[in-house]
């Protein structure tokens, strides 16, 4: 049986093909201002990859920020419940899943079956998410690529005390003046959104295993600054940020075995 | 999703607005009838200003900046008349909008700003404390001001000399009336009063009793529009019937097995007020069978309620059922504050674990499957010690979702983020639309 899990988030549209248990196939596009055209393109990449057609696929579940856009979809998940499904099946021991998006952070809390027991997710602000990041590599002048490794290079640790990403933004711009090492800058920002995220984790309590999904976990500075406030290590899937699409392929699946 | 459940709609439905809209409409044409006009909060001791006669007509702050919320439009027309004129965007926002009705000299029923002949309030929270100086500063200083302190502590905690100092305060608040209306003040009306005041809320609290029941007969988007005769005005023989005519109804219904929502299949409670311009939110849980039978705030703001025989809450009784007689001012007055002060909205002011201790028995008598807590960013005193809450919740076993608004102020309200917590949450419950 083959399906498809399309995760619409706020910066990219991913769609994974499922069959059984195996991933045939991986897209990501841009969402851009027409989410419902980025799906369809998300759909016919992935199709194309895996040599399928629609026709060919049992069901398609969507999630994300945007699922509701996903015209061709049969059903639809929560990327908290989607989540869990994910990492319920690519780690068993994990407890509570940390997703850091382009636009969210939420923290998930989940049981040995992969059911939500609790969540949180970051309010009306973008200090919680890889936007902030984002906004913080172009004051800095350097590529978002460039944040991770270049943040382990750091040396001092350099208190950044805005909460907003608007103010952060200044904050930035104010330490660049103050001629602080750039690497020192981009590991404070870092430090400041795993601040908010921890954070955001304790408020549902931290259970051992930690996992941490979404495309932020492909920042390997922000996972250093991560594990540093946890005090503890995380796991990470090989394609964080497709944790979301895995779960709704699964979702797919049960749906299509009359789950 | 068929429906398990028959429904109807409420038969005093029409009823509930006609009151609403006569109260305002009578404040705003008090003066034409020779009559007075008073503003207060809505906690504030209205029974008191009743012994004025039967021509004094209140104002209370609260219900009339969530009707202001309501009008998306209007609401921000305040905030932006509010903020001009220098004042901080996270203040209370009934009091901004309030605020906001004054300085833009617009009266949200129609017509200019209704100025009050006297202001009565009581101070139960910091923004209470200065909601009225500002609004008198606004509106014109010559309106004579007069506060109430009810900080006295939790009930569990009242002595004589605690009654007394409140009870002293309401003496002089009868003086005061007399020499700043030039009226005579007539104790009967006031017995009256005091009377009405305990008969709507104990009815209240029996209505809201009744959503024990499964399915519940009233959801509590359509109690909101019913409760809010109590904060208009509780004292009055007008609420008071017309909650003994809603009991009727809903026991009716009860016996009938008429559910407010027809596919019933989960029930919460929310806390705190709602974010007034968005009800919407009650609606979209009832996609997943899900009813909101109520809350604290709609239960606890003018329900009165007592520990029944079984250890079960139900309504006071109030100083009638216990066969006791008013005969004088003093005596009208101790039963007033002592009443009052023993309200179940009021004691969280004071620790957070009183309110949980509340909320986990709503949430374990009225049979919930979870919780929506709103953390209101309008409200500091409803708002304090939620995070608390949530904490004492989820150790009862109750799951809990939270989400961040605003009651007033819709700029502070993400709809399309709360719907999608609610998705998730439902998710969790294993509930499908």
């Amino acid at each position: 049986m083959t399906v498809v899990g399309i995760d619409c988030g706020a910066k990219n549209v991913k769609a994974l093909i499922l069959e059984e248990d195996k991933i045939l196939a991986k897209s990501s596009v841009l969402s851009g201002f027409d989410q419902k055209a980025a799906a369809q393109e998300a759909l016919d990449l992935v199709l194309k990859d895996a040599s399928l057609k629609k026709e060919d696929l049992a069901h398609i579940t969507a999630t994300g920020t945007g699922k509701e856009e996903v015209g061709f979809s049969l059903g639809t998940i929560t990327e908290v419940g989607a989540n869990a499904k994910a990492i319920n099946s690519l780690f068993p021991s994990v407890r509570t899943v940390i997703d850091v998006g382009a636009e969210e952070g939420r923290a998930i809390k989940i049981n040995d079956k992969g059911k939500v027991i609790d969540f949180a997710i970051n309010e009306k602000c973008a200090a919680g998410a890889g936007t902030f990041t984002e906004t913080m590599a172009r004051a800095l002048e350097i590529k978002l690529e460039e944040m991770g490794s270049l943040s382990l290079k750091s040396q001092k640790a350099v208190p950044m005390n805005a909460q907003c990403a608007v103010f952060a933004e200044s904050e930035v711009v104010s330490l660049i003046h103050a001629k602080h090492a750039k690497e020192d800058i981009v590991r404070a920002v870092h430090d400041a959104i795993a601040d908010r995220i921890a954070s955001m984790v304790r408020k549902i309590g931290i259970e051992k295993d930690v996992a941490l999904v979404g495309g932020v976990a492909r920042n390997i500075g922000f996972v250093d600054s991560l594990k540093r406030d946890l005090n503890l290590d995380l796991l990470i899937p090989d394609d964080p940020e497709f944790s979301c699409a895995l779960g709704a392929a699964f979702a797919a699946a049960e749906k299509a075995k009359g789950g | 999703m068929g429906d398990k459940y028959k429904t109807e709609s409420l038969k005093c439905w029409d009823k509930a607005k006609e009151i609403r809209l006569n109260y305002y409409k009578n404040f705003a044409e008090a003066h034409e009838k020779g009559g007075l006009r008073w503003a207060g909060g809505a906690w504030s001791f209205d029974a008191i200003p009743a012994g004025l006669g039967d021509d004094v007509y209140p104002l209370t702050g609260e219900p009339y900046a969530a009707s202001i919320a309501w009008n998306k439009d209007f609401a921000l027309k305040c905030h932006e008349a509010v903020e001009k004129a220098g004042y901080a965007r996270d203040l209370c926002s009934y009091m901004r909008n309030y605020w906001g009705s004054i300085l833009l000299n617009k009266y949200a029923f129609g017509g200019d700003f209704p100025k009050p002949d006297f202001i009565w309030q009581d101070h139960i929270c910091c923004s209470h404390a200065k909601w009225y100086q500002v609004a008198r500063d606004l509106e014109g200083k010559d309106i004579p001001m007069y506060c109430i302190d009810v900080s006295i502590g939790p009930f569990e905690e009242l002595t004589d000399n605690k009654l007394d100092y409140v009870v002293g305060q309401m003496h002089d608040g009868i003086e005061w009336l007399e020499a700043v209306t030039g009226r005579k003040y007539d104790d009967e009306k006031l017995i009256r009063a005091v009377y009405d005041h305990c008969r709507s809320e104990s009815v209240w609290a029996e209505v809201c009793a009744l959503n024990k029941t499964i399915p519940a007969p009233l959801d509590e988007k359509t109690m909101y529009s019913l409760y809010v005769h109590g904060t208009l005005n509780k004292s009055s023989k007008v609420v008071a019937d017309f909650y003994e005519e809603l009991l009727d109804e809903v026991k009716d219904r009860v016996k009938r097995g008429i559910a407010a929502v027809a596919n019933e299949r989960c029930r919460v409670m929310s806390d705190t007020q709602p974010p007034w311009a968005f009800l919407n939110v009650f609606r979209y849980l009832e996609k997943y069978g899900c009813v909101s039978v109520g809350s604290l705030y709609t239960f606890g703001l003018i329900g009165m309620w007592d520990i029944k025989e079984d250890g079960s809450w139900g309504p006071r009784k109030t100083p009638q059922e216990e066969g006791i007689e008013i005969k004088d001012r003093d005596q009208a007055l101790r039963i007033l504050a002592s009443w009052e002060l023993n309200k179940p909205e009021w004691q969280h002011f004071y620790a957070p674990q009183l309110k949980s201790e509340m909320m986990i028995r709503i949430a374990k008598e009225w049979k919930l499957n979870g919780v929506l807590l709103h953390y209101n960013r309008g409200c500091e005193g409803l708002s304090l010690g939620i995070a608390e809450n949530r904490l004492a919740l989820k150790e009862a076993g109750f799951p809990v979702m939270i989400f961040e608004g605003n009651m007033g102020d819709e700029r502070e309200f993400d709809e399309t983020q709360t719907m999608t917590r609610i998705d998730a949450f439902m998710e969790s419950l294993g509930l499908e639309k």
